[in-house]
């Protein structure tokens, strides 16, 4: 499993870095996408993969703790979204200005 | 003694906020502005008090016990660099009461600029490295709506590469965070500073990969070679009042944060990395003064000078000792004074002549006088002429550079030294000396109220006063700056202030 995800992870900042290169400005906006939700999943595999418990940690019962996946990465993740989502918001208002103000979505052609 | 830490980081969100609720009336914006950037000057100054009196203060926030909630810490580096931030916010905010339109100040640019300088001053104050990242963001977001903010053309297109290229650093420093978290199992930047040196399991080549991670991630926001293109392409877009807060504070914070995980985290290593840091840094210098030297506008030449700058700064963290560290220090603040002055200087001469083209300027000496000896001042500060400040700088950096025995990056310095003489006398002779070009001549200066030339002279003369003060009267900043360095050598006092129990 951790490896299909660390190949997920790989190919999504690979296709957000293609994606950025690409003149057109739209497709910048899924680039930035796809490597902050490569982030996000990086961190996700890091938080120790498993179905077993949630993060409730019960004193009495001593180990526990091992058979949970770390909820601290999953509250970065949390975190990182929700900024994420903040500023990919702002990227969208930004292109749909310049797409206005110049009347083209390619970058050559913007000037 | 927790205010003393808090407050560099709830005046300007209070400021922020209440000139948010003031929304239709700049006026009491601008006074907000004023008082709380003021009292951020007066915090930073009672922080570095507390600091240099009692060592280095932490604070666990909503007392959850270190290492396991957020930390907020201030060394005496820190310390330095709020007080800049608290000394370019007032001057700056006192610049854009006589350059700002009104309407961006009716769309939020008070609001925007507080909640710049608290993204700014959390930076430098806090103890926990995702945290970090979290304040990273909240100075990024505020920076890219004054970057657009008046949706001008070029402003659009200079924000959509600054906007793309920071999200991708944002987006690597996150990573290096994950990783750093899954070797270490904490965020808290002492407890992962103590596992570094104490634990040897950690295998070296994820250690070396996670410097080089966020070497890339703060190479972008400081602009170090060959990352920098943003830059000169953004920063002489927006108004100049934005510009200078931008180069004062922004790239300088990226270079504090690699002094802070160079010297916390990667300092054993720091051998491995020294050849690369001074290429990259000469490099930095290099090609931040040729483009300056190629530059016929105004403030995009100023803009090339932020990078090559950096590359002193990056010089000084390469070369790890302690006079080099004391030279960043003191030509961190030496160059956020120094550059600030001439970005203000060059919006003064816009507005009194209405443009930024070498070309086009001319004969301000002769109409202006006292301008002209600001630039001067502050010109002959940045390029290193005694006795104003960044002589000293640099006489520490050159010495550190020589004491190392990296004689190729010392040439290279004092070579760019000469560059950056000329190009700023590139600027005086076209700018201040030779007539006004006749096309321009007489099209009417325009007459501005006495107000109005205050606003616009008190705040440069209050910092080139600065810098001749702390060129004239080194020693104090100095000592100072020495004792910082003392802190960032000596990472076991950062450790046992945030976690006495160890």
């Amino acid at each position: 499993m951790v490896v299909i995800l660390a190949v997920i992870v790989g190919a999504l900042f690979a296709a957000g870095f293609y994606l950025l290169l690409r003149r057109n400005i739209v497709k910048l906006i899924f680039g930035l996408a796809l490597i902050s939700q490569g982030a996000n999943l990086l961190l996700f595999t890091l938080s120790r993969l498993t179905h077993r418990d949630p993060a409730f940690v019960t004193p009495e019962i001593p180990g526990t703790t091992l058979q949970m996946a770390d909820p601290i990465l999953q509250a970065l993740i949390l975190t990182a979204i929700v900024i994420g989502f903040g500023v990919q918001a702002f990227v969208i208002v930004l292109i749909k200005r310049s797409y206005q103000v110049a009347g083209s979505d390619d970058l050559d052609e913007m000037h | 003694m927790g205010l003393t830490l808090l407050l560099p980081l709830l005046l300007p969100f209070l400021t922020a906020i209440l000139c948010l609720i003031a929304w239709d009336h700049p006026r009491v914006q601008r006074v907000l502005t004023l008082a709380g950037t003021a009292a951020l000057l007066a915090a930073g100054i009672r922080l570095a008090a507390a600091v240099q009196s009692a060592g280095i203060q932490s604070l666990d926030v909503g007392s959850w016990q270190a290492p396991y909630g957020i930390t907020l810490v201030a060394d005496l580096f820190s310390a330095i660099m709020i007080i800049m931030v608290g000394l370019m916010g007032l001057t700056i905010a006192i610049y854009s009461l006589a350059s700002m339109d009104a309407a961006r100040e009716s769309f939020g640019y008070y609001p925007l600029f507080n909640f710049l300088l608290m993204g700014v001053s959390g930076a430098f104050l806090t103890g926990d490295i995702f945290n970090l990242y979290v304040w990273f963001e909240v100075m990024l977001i505020a920076s890219f709506v004054l970057l657009a903010l008046g949706g001008e053309w070029p402003q659009l297109q200079g924000a959509i590469k600054y906007v793309t290229l920071n999200l991708v650093a944002s987006t690597i420093f996150l990573t290096a965070v994950g990783v750093l978290y899954g070797l270490t199992g904490m965020l808290n930047m002492a407890d992962i500073a103590q596992q570094f040196q104490h634990n040897s399991e950690i295998p070296e080549g994820l250690i070396l990969t996670l410097a080089a991670l966020f070497l890339v991630a703060f190479g972008v926001k400081a602009a170090l070679f060959p990352l920098f293109f943003w830059l000169p392409d953004s920063y002489h877009t927006p108004p100049v009042s934005v510009t200078a807060i931008f180069s004062a504070l922004l790239s300088k914070v990226g270079v504090y944060a690699l002094a802070r995980v160079f010297t916390l985290f990667f300092a054993p290593y720091i051998d491995t990395f020294q050849p690369l840091l001074l290429t990259i840094a000469a490099l930095t210098m290099v090609t931040g003064v040729l483009g300056a030297v190629a530059q016929y506008d105004f403030r995009r030449l100023l803009s090339f000078h932020i990078i090559s700058q950096i590359g002193y700064l990056l010089m000084a963290i390469a070369l790890f000792s302690h006079l080099a560290l004391t030279g960043l220090i003191f030509f961190m603040a030496h160059v956020i004074v120094a550059k600030s002055a001439l970005f203000l200087v060059s919006g003064l001469v816009y507005r009194l002549r209405g443009s930024y083209g070498l070309k086009e300027l001319g004969g301000v000496y002769r109409d202006y006088p006292g301008v002209a000896a600001l630039f001067l001042v502050a010109a002959l500060a940045l390029a290193g002429i005694p006795p104003f400040s960044g002589f000293w700088a640099k006489l520490a950096l050159i010495r550190a550079g020589l004491a190392a025995g990296q004689y190729a990056v010392v040439g290279v310095a004092l070579s760019v030294s000469l560059l950056t003489l000329f190009s700023m006398i590139k600027i005086w002779a076209e700018v201040f000396w030779k007539d006004a070009p006749a096309s321009t001549g007489s099209a009417g200066a325009p007459v501005l109220r006495p107000v109005t030339w205050a606003f616009y002279l008190l705040p440069i003369m209050v910092l080139v006063v600065v810098g001749v003060v702390m060129g004239l009267t080194a020693e104090p900043f100095f000592n100072l700056a020495q004792q910082a360095a003392d802190q960032l050598l000596n990472p076991a006092l950062y450790i046992e202030a945030v976690l006495p129990d160890f």
